[in-house]
């Protein structure tokens, strides 16, 4: 459950400062697919900060699930993107060098989980992003674009989060690839009931959502229901 | 964040970056190396100057001509080469009770030729009493006598070192003729091997009969030094005192502090002998020291562009749930890692140059427990030292701004 009440972020940069959001308000059940659109530098990435506890509002307040996230020290937000967040960048950000299922198991690390439930959690975890198990023990940047970001997704959902952030998550991806990772959001919405938050300027992508928020020039412009959401076909989604 | 998870994030870190390690391993490697082999020929040469002072000879007071000075300062100049002390004020000292044997003597440098071939070496002006009070042995002939002295007999006993220079290694030297400063001299007597290296060499010297020295090397009637033997260790001390009222009664002088020459016994110029080699040794092991320094500089360079080539991956470990102290524990333990394991082979490498120099260069040196423990210390302390700024720069990124970083 994500509630923001009347949000807003100032940049102060010496004697100037710039207003990126005005007074954002709205809330987010558990399990909705909402996308988060609009146009570039309207402050969809602010906004995404702040939701996923990288960042701290200038004004208003943030609540996840019981937790009131808008004032918190660096560590306690730490803590917080530990236990609830997964994040899914357009640039994927994999560790080159590592296998794939190192990768996924980092959040892990910082959980402080045995090594041997890492394991069973990580691969768990790539096969419900979509990832067969050949290619778990691959080096991060032996695979396919596409299949990076299954990697990044398996890396978001390993914490078993309540709120999956996607960046422009199809950014750095061919329209093909970009409708099967849409359909594996879609897949995790519907079956496993993940919180999934997608942001994006493309109508085309945030359609793929239940409900678009637009926003534009740092306010809410619409906040509706999707009327027609894309449904992409399971027979599609192989990479 | 466990402790194996760090040992490992390490061990990768590292390893993705052989080349790199490796250099930077390099810079401490040497480091420590020098500062091991440093101390270690430091603490040799002080081992062996104290050894071969104990070997000059046993409860020993030296007499030197000129002012009194602290123990520190015996190699200043005036010592030794004033004119104050007499054969006559030995002859005197020998009658102390306290004295077992007295021995004056006047050295110099001087040419020595032979048969075409020609050295540089020191001359010293002794009497019969020489040996025994000294520790010095004669391998083949024999010393002079005090016959041979009271006459200004021109004969002399040779070191093995002068010999092997004149005459060439196991060749016979008694009965030779050698000339030193225009006179003929023949050679009586050659003194067994004493050992002793560089400025310290006492093979390298010729021995005549003082009253010969005086006569035809220096023209005067005045004596270098005197050495006198106590009776036993107990007696050194009264022995010192009775020597020096003895000399400012025969030299007219009221106030000791005005005194023409000064006394020092063995245990001063053991701790004068130490004060120079440890001093010595401070300075070989501040110049590795430096190069130490710039071996951690090495890493905290290294460390400085690890951070910066990695700040997507600490944005992206942040973003995931790392906390600051996670993040500065990864980066310190990467550069204490690589200056243990720079200490680690340091080690071993001024272990194996100290071994080089004992076994090549004939000097001693001995690898001590505690300048290891101190390696091991100080290379630890290194990698935290110059590893903290850089660890510190990573955990205080801002996640957001790490990863937009191109
Ligand atoms: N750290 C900052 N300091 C000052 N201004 C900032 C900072 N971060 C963002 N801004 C400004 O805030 C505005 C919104 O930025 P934001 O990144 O949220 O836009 P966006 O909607 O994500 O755009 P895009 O679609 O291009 O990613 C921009 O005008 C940007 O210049
Ligand atoms: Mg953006």
């Amino acid at each position: 459950m994500i509630e923001c009440q009347d949000i807003s972020k100032t940049y102060v940069n010496g004697p100037n400062s710039t207003t990126v959001l005005k007074g954002v308000s709205f809330s987010i059940a558990d399990g909705e697919f909402v996308a988060i659109m609009g146009p570039s530098g309207s402050g969809k990435s602010t906004l995404m900060n702040i939701i996923g506890a990288l960042d701290s509002p200038t004004d208003g307040s943030y609540r996840l699930d019981d937790d009131d996230v808008s004032k918190l020290s660096d560590d306690e937000l730490a803590d917080i993107r530990m236990r609830k967040i997964g994040f899914v960048f357009q640039s994927f950000n994999l560790l080159r060098r590592a296998t794939v299922l190192r990768n996924v198991m980092l959040p892990l690390v910082y959980a402080e989980v045995d090594h041997e439930e890492r394991v069973r959690r990580a691969r768990q975890s790539l096969i419900d992003a979509g990832l067969p198990e050949k290619w778990h023990l691959n080096k991060s940047n032996e695979i396919s674009g596409g299949q990076m970001q299954r990697v990044a997704i398996a890396r978001a959902l390993v914490n078993d989060p309540s709120l999956i952030l996607a960046d422009e998550p199809t950014g750095n991806l061919d329209s093909r690839t970009g409708e099967i990772v849409l359909s594996t959001f879609q897949r995790l919405n519907r079956e496993q009931g993940r919180t999934v938050v997608l942001i994006t300027h493309e109508l085309y992508v945030a359609e793929h959502a239940d409900r678009i928020i637009h926003i534009k020039d740092g306010g809410i412009l619409s906040d509706s229901k999707n009327p027609n959401k894309r449904v992409v076909h399971e027979s599609h989604e192989d990479v | 964040m466990k402790t194996s998870d760090i040992l490992q994030e390490t061990y990768w870190a590292l390893l993705s970056n052989k080349a790199r390690s490796g250099l930077t391993v390099l810079g401490i490697v040497i480091g420590i190396g020098s500062v091991i082999a440093m101390i270690a020929i430091g603490q040799g040469a002080q081992g062996s100057i104290q050894s071969s002072i104990q070997s000059l000879g046993a409860n020993l007071i030296i007499v030197f001509p000129g002012a009194q000075r602290g123990p520190g300062v015996q190699a200043s100049a005036g010592r030794g080469s004033a004119q104050s002390l007499k054969l006559s004020d030995a002859e005197a000292i020998s009658r102390l009770p306290e004295a077992k044997a007295v021995s004056p003597e006047v050295s110099s440098r001087s040419q020595v030729a032979a048969r075409g071939t020609n050295t540089n070496t020191s001359i010293v002006g002794v009497t019969p009493s020489y040996p025994g009070v000294r520790n010095v042995e004669v391998d083949q002939g024999s010393f002079f006598t005090d016959a041979q002295q009271r006459s200004s007999e021109k004969v002399a006993i040779i070191g093995p070192s002068v010999r092997d220079d004149l005459f060439g290694a196991g060749n016979e030297p008694v009965g030779q003729v050698i000339r030193i400063k225009g006179s003929q001299f023949k050679v009586i007597g050659m003194t067994k091997a004493k050992g002793g290296s560089g400025f310290n060499n006492q093979d390298d010297q010729i021995f005549i009969p003082i009253t010969t020295a005086q006569r035809y090397l220096t023209g005067n009637e005045y004596v270098s030094q005197i050495a006198v033997q106590a009776n036993d260790e107990a007696s050194m001390a009264s022995l010192q005192s009775g020597v020096t009222s003895l000399l400012l009664q025969r030299h007219n002088i009221g106030d000791a502090a005005s005194a023409d020459f000064s006394t020092m016994n063995q245990a001063d110029i053991v701790a004068a002998a130490s004060s120079v080699t440890g001093t010595f040794t401070l300075l070989l092991g501040s110049v590795a020291g430096i190069s130490l320094i710039v071996g951690g500089i090495g890493i905290m360079n290294m460390m400085l562009t690890t951070v910066t080539e990695r700040t997507r991956e600490i944005g992206l470990r942040k973003a995931i749930g790392a906390k600051k102290r996670d993040i500065s524990l990864q980066f310190l333990a990467e550069s204490v890692a690589l200056t243990f394991l720079g200490g680690f082979l340091g080690i071993l490498l001024g272990g194996l140059i100290s071994w080089a120099v004992a076994r090549f260069g004939n000097i001693a040196s001995s690898v001590s427990a505690s300048s290891v423990l101190l390696a091991f210390g100080v290379s630890a302390g290194i990698g935290v030292i110059f590893g903290y700024w850089p660890a510190r720069r990573a955990a205080g990124l801002n996640p957001i701004e790490a990863l937009r970083y191109e």
